[in-house]
């Protein structure tokens, strides 16, 4: 009961879950508890709404339009670029490119700086805790270019050994990315230490921020890290819409990703000059909606401020952590020190996909398999977890809810 | 417990993912294959001792769910002593009832009706089949490890 009173003073979870229409619904007879966040996020009324609104009252292409929808559709897109701009306090909006989601981003930066400044032998360095989509791109590259991947290792609590970096590091070394949060084990890296040695070492960084950006306020130049991507639909936004931040300087200097409308200044057979930033890498009609959407779930979040989502969150955790603890046979993967709300599980001679459907016949949603991390799966020599993940929006009846599924769940397959 | 996951998990596969049949290496196989789910993270492995065109022995290993080991614990205990057409048929006929693509008559499913429960679970579908594509393919002589993907 004394968690409960800590927990009003943080604010009232009953009025945020009043946003989130899809939460209240029965799954399986029994009320939802999602605890699936850090795959993807609900969205508040405001963000469905905007997306609604953009297409019964604004819908149109933008840019290029001399007519009234074309220039409000426009306007509201490019307020977005200077929302997104002061969430993560970029220099300027030329900064911030509109992607399909933190892949795309990733992939961007490894197809199109690869182009430019990577060459044969050099290297390139990622973590052990990385999603596959801070992996693949750079194997891709690595393929392509005959280039050398190299993988800073985790210990066992799930923390990068960063004494291991400077090994590491060589004159070769052309980019580090690092994910800032790791999506299976909620370690939080010290991205800052990073960015300092690799600084040193005049290394650009990039960040993944998609498990981060949701959860603790990023000022990219505080950080100084040179590039840094997230997905929309993480952060209470919508699918299919994600962020790149490139120092100007560098962004300046890649050469397109893709070619296409938009992203052009002058097209002729001959020659075709480029349009400046950030449009050179928007080629197409992008996601406009989920742009503008995603204006909105930024918003949304400042408006309830993401020191209160943390306090929030990490007091989830650490009840969640300290109730799933006095489970026996069951072992928490991922003891870092610094963690976000991600609760990555075993249970003894119970395999994480059986809990996973028997836990969504008590109307809790977790996440089971190898959350896209299979090198950190291999570390742990195991095949899969089952993963919780709080949101601001989940309350201490979820986390009971969430213990008494779990608990009838190991009996019923004991 | 709600009906529908009772009649996933039936008592009988529990027991089976408990204490599988035929869970061992056989020394010299005649057939081998691997499969994995990469979903799930599942993997299995298949030995078979086949002699003129009939399944002598056979037996698996691997890391998998409560459906994936019983279903492989079932079909191992099935399959034994059947010619390959006749694994090849019971496998197509399998394939069906766990789809619910037709009605298949339970009754003639055997010991494999147990499973049946897994066509309302479309996410646990191959869950179901790995053992089994990775059976035919051993038999096959594929030599690509199995993927369900």
């Amino acid at each position: 009961m004394e968690s409960n009173i800590i927990n009003e003073k943080i604010f009232d979870v009953e009025k945020i879950r009043n946003d989130f229409p899809i939460l209240h619904q029965l799954v399986h007879k029994k009320p939802l508890c999602y605890l699936d966040n850090a795959a993807s996020t609900q969205k508040p009324k405001i963000v469905i709404d905007s997306i609604n609104d953009f297409y019964s009252t604004t819908n149109s292409n933008i840019h290029r339009g001399v007519h009234f929808l074309s220039e409000k559709a426009t306007q509201k897109y490019e307020n977005t670029r200077t929302t997104v701009k002061n969430f993560i306090n970029a220099k300027s909006e030329k900064e911030i490119i509109f992607t399909s989601g933190t892949t795309a981003s990733i992939n961007l930066v490894a197809q199109s700086f690869g182009k430019k400044y990577v060459n044969e032998d050099d290297e390139i360095i990622v973590t052990y805790m990385e999603h596959h989509s801070n992996i693949v791109p750079w194997q891709i590259l690595c393929e392509e270019k005959n280039v050398n991947l190299r993988v800073l290792p985790i210990n066992n609590n799930g923390e990068l050994i960063l004494e291991k970096f400077n090994e590491l590091i060589t004159e070769r070394t052309k980019l580090i990315s690092v994910v800032h949060v790791s999506n299976s084990l909620g370690t939080i890296n010290p991205i800052e230490e990073i960015i300092k040695i690799a600084h040193q070492n005049n290394i650009p960084v990039l960040v993944d921020a998609a498990q981060s950006i949701q959860h603790t306020s990023i000022d990219v130049q505080k950080l100084d890290c040179d590039f840094l991507a997230y997905s929309g639909h993480k952060i209470y936004g919508p699918t299919g819409v994600g962020v790149l931040f490139g120092k100007e300087k560098l962004l300046d200097e890649m050469p397109p990703f893709m070619g296409g409308g938009d992203m052009i200044a002058k097209v002729t057979f001959d020659e075709t000059t480029y349009n400046e930033l950030p449009y050179k890498f928007e080629a197409g009609t992008g996601n406009i909606a989920g742009v503008i959407g995603l204006g909105a779930a930024i918003d949304y979040v400042k408006s309830i401020g993401l020191e209160k989502i943390h306090k929030h969150e990490n007091q989830l955790l650490e009840i969640a952590t300290q109730k799933v603890s006095e489970i026996k046979g069951l072992k928490i993967i991922g003891t870092a020190k610094e963690k976000t709300s991600v609760l990555s599980f075993i249970v003894e001679n119970i395999h994480p996909h059986d809990i996973g459907t028997f836990m969504d016949f008590e109307g809790v949603a977790i996440r089971t398999g190898h959350h896209c991390t299979q090198p950190v799966m291999d570390f742990f020599k195991i095949p899969a977890t089952s993963r919780a993940s709080f949101s601001f929006y989940n309350s201490l009846e979820d986390i009971d809810q969430f213990i008494i599924a779990l608990k009838k769940t190991i009996e019923a397959l004991s | 417990m709600d009906s529908e996951l009772r009649e996933l998990y039936q008592q009988v596969i529990l027991d089976h993912n408990k204490s599988p049949k035929n869970y061992r290496i056989i020394e010299h196989p005649s057939h081998y294959c691997d499969g994995h789910n990469p979903l799930c993270g599942d993997t299995i492995n298949i030995y078979l001792s086949i002699e003129e065109g009939i399944v002598k022995d056979i037996s698996f290993q691997g890391s998998g769910c409560a459906i994936s080991k019983a279903s492989a614990s079932i079909m191992s205990s099935i399959v034994k002593g059947k010619t390959i057409e006749e694994v090849k048929s019971i496998f197509e006929k399998f394939k069906d009832m766990v789809t619910g693509k037709l009605d298949v008559d339970l009754e003639s499913m055997g010991k494999l009706a147990v499973l049946a429960g897994v066509k309302e679970f479309p996410s646990r579908v191959k869950c179901a089949s790995l053992a089994w594509h990775t059976l035919i393919n051993a038999i096959d002589k594929k030599q690509d490890a199995v993927s369900t993907e």
